[in-house]
This record gives C-alpha cells, sequence and structure tokens, in this order.
C-alpha cells in the first residue's frame, strides 16, 4: 500500500516535470515559459519529494528530504521572481 | 526486459560528452556558460552512477555554485572591457571582443597534450586490476578517521591534496596581480523576496557547509566541498553587494588565503623526526592534526573562491590610474 | 520498485535533456537560464530517487547542496545583466 501511494505520486511528479519540459519548449513568451517552468519546480518535486518521504527508513532522511523540497520551493520562487523582475526591466528599456 | 539503469548510464554517459561538444561549439557565450553549468549538474549525477558520492559532492558544489557564477562573472568583464556591456545579444550571439586564434590554438595545443598524456597513462594502466581498495582498507587503522576518501586525502597522498590547495592560492595571487581597483557597482535592486530568501537561505549554506566539512572525517564531504559551499556565501554576499570589500580588509583576506596553505604545510613538518618523514602525522594524534587541517583549509578555500569571484584586489586607486582600469 | 524507480529516472533524464533546446534556441539570456534551472531542480528530483534505489543516503547531501546552491547562478545571472559597471 505504502509502496503504492509512493510510486503513484512519483510518477506524478514526473508528469508534472514533463509538463514543465513541454511548456518550456512549447510557450510563446518568457513569462509563460517561466509560469510552466515554476509549477513543474514546485509540484513536481514536491510529489517526488512526499513519495520519496514515504519510502524513507530514518527519520534523518525524511528531515533531510523536507529541507530539500523546503530549500528548492524557497530558491524555484526566488529565481522566478527574479527573473520576472529582470525580464520586465528589460522589455522597458527596449531591449530585444 | 533491459534494466532500465543501463539506460539510464548510456544516456547519462552520451549526455555529457553531447553537452561538453555543445558548450566549446556554441556560437553565443551565454548559451556556452548555461550548456557548462548544466554539463557540471549532469557530471555530479554520472559521479553519483559510479558510486562516487564525494566527487558529487564537489562537482555540486563547485560545478552548480561558484563556477557557474565565476564564467558569468568573466563574461560581464570582458563585455565590460569590450564595451558592449548595454547591447544585447543579436542573432543570440552575446557581444565581446574575439579572442586571438594564436590563444585559441595555443589553448587547443596544450589540452591536446593534456588528453594525450591521459590517454597514454589510461593504455597503460593494468586493466581491471584490484585497485587500491584492499591496501586503503589495511591501512584504514592508522588514518586518524574513518571515512577511506578523506584518510587517502588528508593522510596517505595528502602532499597531493596540499598542492591542489596551492594551486587555489597561486590563482588568487595571479587574479590580484592583474586586476586591482574598487568596484563600483552600485547595490542591485532585489527587493523584498530577495531578502526574505537570504534570510533563510545564507544561514542554511553556512550550516550545511560546516555539516559537510565535520562529516567528512565518517562519510563523504570534507573540505573541498565544504569550502566551495560556503564560498557561495561570499558570492551571494558580493552579488547583492551585502559585504563591499575594502582596501582594509586586504590584510585579513590575505590572510584567510595562507592560513589553509600555511597550517598544512606546517603541520607536515613539524610531525618530521623521531623516526618519522615529512606528512607522516603521529596515529594518535593523525584525527585531531587532520581535522585541524581541513578545518582551516576549508576557512581559506571559501575566501580564496569569494575573492576569485571578486576578480580584483581592492585598492583605491590614483585618479591617473584609474582611468584605464574601473 | 527499483527497476520502477530506475524508468522514472531515466524518463526525468529524457525530460531534461529535451529542455535543452531551449538552452539552444534563446533567444534572450533568461530563456537560456531558466532551462538551467529546470534541470537542477529535476537533479534534484533523480538524486532523491536514487538515492532509495542504490541505497546510499549520502546523496541526500548533494541534493541539499544542490538544492541550497540553485539560487547562486541565477541571481549572478539576474544581478550581472542589470549591472551596468564591472
Amino acid at each position: 500500500m505504502l509502496d503504492l501511494m509512493a510510486a503513484s505520486l512519483v510518477v506524478f511528479g514526473a508528469v508534472f516535470f514533463i509538463a514543465g519540459t513541454v511548456g518550456l519548449l512549447r510557450f510563446p513568451d518568457i513569462y509563460c515559459r517561466l509560469h510552466a517552468l515554476t509549477k513543474a519546480d514546485g509540484l513536481g518535486l514536491a510529489l517526488v519529494a512526499l513519495g520519496m518521504a514515504l519510502k524513507a527508513e530514518s527519520f534523518g532522511e525524511v528531515f533531510r528530504i523536507v529541507l530539500i523540497w523546503f530549500f528548492v520551493a524557497l530558491a524555484s520562487a526566488t529565481c522566478g521572481h527574479l527573473i520576472a523582475a529582470y525580464a520586465r526591466q528589460a522589455d522597458r528599456e527596449g531591449k530585444a | 526486459m533491459t534494466d532500465p539503469f543501463l539506460i539510464l548510464d548510456l544516456l547519462l554517459a552520451g549526455a555529457v560528452i553531447a553537452l561538453a561538444i555543445a558548450t566549446l561549439t556554441a556560437r553565443d557565450l551565454f548559451a556556452a556558460i548555461v550548456l557548462f553549468i548544466v554539463l557540471g549538474l549532469l557530471s555530479a549525477l554520472a559521479w553519483v552512477r559510479l558510486s562516487a558520492p564525494d566527487v558529487a559532492l564537489a562537482e555540486a558544489a563547485i560545478g552548480t555554485g561558484v563556477t557557474g557564477a565565476l564564467l558569468l562573472k568573466t563574461l560581464h568583464h570582458l563585455r565590460y572591457v569590450a564595451g558592449t556591456l548595454g547591447e544585447q545579444a543579436a542573432h543570440g550571439v552575446t557581444p565581446v571582443t574575439p579572442v586571438p586564434m594564436s590563444v585559441i590554438w595555443a589553448n587547443a595545443a596544450f589540452c591536446g597534450l593534456i588528453t594525450l598524456g591521459l590517454a597514454i597513462a589510461f593504455l597503460d594502466a593494468p586493466l581491471g586490476g584490484p585497485g587500491f581498495d584492499a591496501l586503503v582498507a589495511d591501512a584504514m587503522p592508522a588514518s586518524g578517521v574513518d571515512h577511506g576518501v578523506t584518510a587517502v586525502l588528508l593522510n596517505f597522498r595528502s602532499y597531493d591534496t596540499l598542492m591542489e590547495v596551492v594551486v587555489l592560492l597561486a590563482a588568487v595571487i595571479a587574479v590580484w596581480q592583474i586586476e586591482r581597483g574598487l568596484s563600483e557597482a552600485p547595490a542591485p535592486d532585489l527587493s523584498v523576496i530577495w531578502q526574505g530568501f537570504a534570510r533563510l537561505t545564507l544561514p542554511a549554506i553556512v550550516v550545511v557547509g560546516t555539516y559537510l566539512l565535520w562529516k567528512g572525517s565518517e562519510a563523504p564531504g570534507g573540505a573541498f566541498q565544504g569550502g566551495a559551499v560556503l564560498a557561495a556565501v561570499g558570492i551571494l554576499l558580493l552579488l547583492s553587494r551585502l559585504y563591499v570589500p575594502h582596501p582594509s580588509h586586504r590584510a585579513l583576506a590575505r590572510w584567510g588565503f595562507v592560513l589553509g596553505t600555511g597550517v598544512f604545510a606546517g603541520v607536515a613538518l613539524l610531525v618530521t623526526g623521531g623516526g618519522r618523514v615529512t606528512f607522516e602525522y603521529p596515529p594518535e594524534h593523525a584525527k585531531t592534526l587532520i581535522l585541524l587541517i581541513e578545518g582551516l583549509v576549508t576557512v581559506s578555500i571559501a575566501v580564496t573562491l569569494a575573492a576569485l569571484f571578486h576578480g580584483r584586489e581592492p585598492v583605491a586607486l590614483r585618479a591617473k590610474e584609474a582611468g584605464h582600469d574601473a | 520498485m527499483t527497476t520502477f524507480f530506475g524508468i522514472i529516472v531515466v524518463i526525468l533524464l529524457v525530460s531534461i535533456l529535451t529542455g535543452l533546446i531551449r538552452v539552444h534556441r534563446g533567444p534572450r539570456p533568461a530563456d537560456r537560464m531558466m532551462a538551467a534551472q529546470l534541470v537542477g531542480s529535476a537533479a534534484v528530483a533523480i538524486l532523491l530517487i536514487l538515492s532509495r534505489a542504490m541505497d546510499m543516503p549520502a546523496l541526500l547531501d548533494v541534493a541539499v547542496v544542490f538544492a541550497l546552491l540553485a539560487a547562486v547562478a541565477v541571481v549572478g545571472f539576474v544581478v550581472l545583466a542589470s549591472r551596468k559597471v564591472s
């Protein structure tokens, strides 16, 4: 049962990563791509991390997985914001 | 059914080679840097698949954090010197002054020689030999630590490791000779989101860097990994101008650069005598000495890498000098 | 279960390698940088799975380093790209 839950969470996570890649390649402009990317980062990794936490063997492993998820989520949100702000600034200054 | 891990390994190996070629042939220098960062990420995964978590950790810390930032800074500097900083990429090519063909050919010749040397060494090495695992396992009790890689790096072949630290020291000395002056960059406007991120992440990076150093005596980790992670804090502080190098900080920075090399060499010489050769730590003090060396080498690596990123000796130039060098 | 993890890791790797087309195409530097960010997150996911599949808890430390340093390159890019002096 636990195996099945972990497996389905990991599969869902992988689906989000694929969706992120498709979005990165197919979306027309930088802001849309950023949207696709941060979704994949955030949700995809969260699902994979949750799945792997179910399979963890010690409390230390769960703790590190939670830490990893937290900092990836934080970094991804911050980087998304920074890139969007930079792109907007560049657009305003009329750069390519 | 084929083992998916075999497919994974083949895919990873192919991707690493393809990325290396793509990095070298990319027409846009910025794209080349991004490809190089990705190459670092995939190499770390390749090291993982080779069951070498120590190397993977080093590659993760240096490849993703430090090298990418160093290359971006270098490109920025090249464009500043070329006067193309304001221009955006036209036709997807980041404008910089072209490198002279003679330099390219000299570099290619040196790389070719190194590759040739490696190929000869590889062909001369016995194939499928037993390796040094048994030898290292036999000598472990005398090493003072519980992790084979750390025992090899800091005890059995510490001379090599000392030379690696010296390479970094030489690099920072060269950079300080070439570039001097104070950076006039204003503090970037990074908004409150960045501040929240920095408040949470910078202390966490310090904790993880120290943890990697501490853990090195019994598990994958150690001075280079810890130092490279700590250097990322320095790079982020320099980028956000939370720390601005001042001429009066030079003395402290110089001590930071030589601390690791100095203590490493000093310990190696001081243990000599009483029937022991240089670098032969007395077994009862080996752990203390190794931790002392590793701790101080970590500090030196972190300070040196951050200084390399800053890329200049912070010294106030006289008006005459400052004209050609900002 | 290990075979299943292997298949997932292969799928994730293929997905990020496909994403690298964006690095080639650009057109803006930020587009290229975003692809690197996606590779970074996917590499963390791959490490999480591999640490269980290969039974090497030390890989979680590698993933922690990836997670903490993921932002360095992006912050470097954004700060340097908007800077007008050396």
